[in-house]
């Protein structure tokens, strides 16, 4: 299966949520809480005639990155799209719950998300929406409490619905090129509106529109990494200190960059017309080049920001 | 109700409320013997978009900043985030986020935000602004959701009448006040017949600090039977790991 | 929805002392696995938790075989099914049981 020493070494997209933090934390250093063993279930979905995971498709609990003590939180993105359940959302809630009572006592100094889903689990609905806005409303009294919350989005199902809205709750965030970060996912607003709106499956066209290279481009995300577990440990470790406060300064800062974002570009459509007004060399060859090339590419120079 | 019969039975002795862009509206509300309130919302089942989430956001950075130590009412009836392509691109996700931390942040600042649901909210938006408050109060036919049955049956691959069914059994997945009210989401249902008095009532109530009570409710209701005790369990093995 | 056991009684004691091991997830096609070395050293237990109703006597067989080409004695295997094919619970097995042995 996955050799301990070799986890840093994978693909982070075809990484299972064990093996990513593994992989993220120092080796050997995860201590799971309520794993699997406890078979914490979710209790709704055999009405619906579907089977479940031991640990509702949420891994969680404490390690070391770098020597320092973080908490850390893994959706499996392919059980049941990653999505929020009651026993899933409960098990996050309590973990940053724990951060927060736990950050002075026991030196924690970030929790890490490593975030990997659809949104909401349709079949635990309210649960799962509540969940949602419980976790997001434990991440401020996280930061408030000094410990970092920070974002890792690279996995099969993205950060969608709620899980694109609590992502732009962390303090900082990381993305790769699998990376999409979104709220109404491509085929939601193509059933809704129509595929003039959005042609779902037209795979350049939901990059161009929820992926990580235009998030990170415009400031919706903080670094764009290669796909890899060791990328994705590096870019947490050296954004950590990065963390800005949870206070009136940086929300009005947030507010100032978003109306800024919605003034420039306001009345664009597709990523390639913001690259244009923004003075790109190459508007379409953001979305043309390599990987390797796109990490060496500059910004919109507002990207580089700390008003989260 | 339209909005302005819910204004009218808010504050019987006056308001100041005015509409604003893309569905927003904001002003003041008067409270007898209690000062002013003030207002925010978004009406008319207006989708909140990145557009209006930006202009109620600079509303309540407006409040925190005046160091006002009163309510922030936020009235909902709304649809769901706006489904836009463009909306997307310009990171949705952020607007809804900012202007669902700027709630949290006017809480911790000692603003009592109330939110009062009087129309639908549902999904992103329902997050962003009813969800987002200390206490949500709910007026008659007050329809908040995470997403229409119609949507749930097709991505479940389950007949409506089999969801509907299921849903006599269990608050955990059904559109509506009921069910949303037992899992913990909203806090208070009003009646029309003395509006005034239950706002009172609710200031009179707010809550000491800003802690989240809501998965205890969803507990006490019996609406969410696991929440509390896994989010407890979690936290108690975190306390006894080095 | 079946949940079943297969209780195997003589069993090969699977070596190494790792307590537990995960192996796979409940996705379309797969299955999660959780092994525990919690039974007596000649015993074996597999309990499988299926939507995919009626195929019993298969599960029997492709536990059995695999009981028998390994040694399982003292672990427990219990089984989210996401509608595996047995090429696909047998590899999974095979993946669990060398975990627990101490092969990475």
């Amino acid at each position: 299966m996955s050799n301990i020493i070799n986890l840093v070494d994978h693909d982070y997209y075809e990484a299972s949520a064990r093996d990513r933090i593994g992989g993220v934390l120092d080796p050997g250093s995860f201590h799971e809480f309520l794993g699997p063993e406890n078979r914490t279930v979710s209790p709704h979905l055999a009405q619906f005639n579907l089977t479940g995971a031991f640990d509702d498709g949420l891994i969680i609990g404490a390690g070391t990155l770098s020597g320092e003590k973080v908490y850390i939180a893994a959706q499996e993105g392919r059980f049941m799209g990653g999505a929020f359940g009651e026993v899933h959302g409960a098990k996050l809630v309590g973990l940053l719950r724990a951060a927060r009572d736990n950050a002075t006592a026991k030196g924690i100094r970030a929790v890490l998300l490593l975030l990997d889903t659809g949104g909401v689990r349709l079949q635990e609905a309210n649960a799962g929406e509540l969940a949602i806005a419980e976790a997001a409303h434990a991440i401020v009294e996280v930061r408030i409490a000094g410990v970092a919350v920070i974002a890792l989005v690279g996995g099969k199902s993205g950060a969608f619905g709620g899980g694109g809205i609590v992502t732009a709750f962390c303090s900082r965030i990381i993305v790769s090129d699998h990376g999409r970060i979104g709220v109404s996912g491509p085929e939601v607003i193509e059933t809704n509106k129509g595929v003039e709106e959005f042609d779902a499956k037209d795979k350049g066209l939901v990059w161009r529109i929820d992926g990580g290279r235009t998030r990170s481009m415009m400031g919706g995300a903080d670094v764009f990494v290669k796909d890899r577990v060791r990328d994705f440990r590096a870019a947490a470790i050296e954004q950590i200190p990065k963390a800005p406060p949870f206070t009136l300064a940086t929300l009005v800062a947030e507010q100032a960059r978003l109306a800024a974002r919605l003034q420039a570009y306001g009345d664009c459509r597709d990523a390639p017309e913001i690259w244009q007004k923004a003075g790109v060399a190459d508007p379409s060859g953001i979305a043309d080049v390599s990987e390797e090339a796109f990490a060496t590419m500059p910004r919109l120079k507002e990207a580089a920001h700390d008003a989260r | 109700m339209t909005l302005d019969e819910v204004l009218a039975g808010l504050f019987p002795t006056g308001h100041a409320v005015q509409s604003g862009p893309y569905g927003t509206i904001c002003g003041t509300g008067r409270i007898e013997g209690a000062g002013d309130c003030d207002v925010i919302g978004i009406v008319d089942g207006t989708p909140l978009s990145i557009d209006g989430a930006l202009v109620l956001a600079g509303h309540v950075l407006d409040v925190v900043a005046k160091g006002g130590k009163g309510t922030l009412m936020v009235l909902v009836d709304t649809s769901s985030q706006n489904m836009a392509r463009r909306d997307e691109l310009l990171g949705l996700n952020e607007f809804l986020a900012h202007l669902s931390k700027c709630f949290a942040l006017a809480a911790t600042e000692g603003v009592f935000t109330l939110g009062v649901l009087y129309g639908h909210a549902m999904a992103g938006a329902f997050i962003s602004t009813a969800l987002s408050t200390q206490v949500l109060a709910a007026l008659p036919g007050a329809f908040p959701s995470v997403m229409d049955l119609p949507s749930i049956s097709r991505v479940t691959k389950l007949p409506i009448e089999t969801l509907t069914e299921l849903a006599k059994t269990t608050p955990i997945f059904a559109p509506g006040l009921d069910p949303l009210y037992a899992t913990g989401a909203v806090t208070e249902k009003w009646d029309m017949a003395n509006l005034q008095s239950q706002l009172k009532g609710a200031i009179a109530r707010r809550p000491a600090g800003t802690a989240d009570g809501r998965d205890v409710i969803g507990l006490e209701r019996k609406g969410r039977l696991q929440a509390r005790a896994i989010a407890q369990k979690v936290i108690a093995e975190a306390a006894a790991h080095a | 929805m079946e949940q079943f056991q297969i209780h195997v009684a003589s069993a090969r004691p699977a070596p190494g002392d790792r307590r537990q091991a995960t192996v796979g997830v409940n996705a379309s096609g797969n299955i999660e696995i959780l092994v525990e070395r919690v039974l007596p050293e000649t015993e074996c237990l597999v309990e499988v938790t299926t939507a995919v109703t009626g195929y019993r006597t298969l599960w029997q067989a492709v536990i059995e075989d695999f009981c028998d080409r390994c040694p399982t004695g003292g672990l427990r295997f219990a089984i989210n099914d996401g509608g595996a094919r047995p090429d696909i619970v047998h590899l999974r097995l095979m993946q669990g049981a060398r975990l627990m042995g101490g092969e990475p």
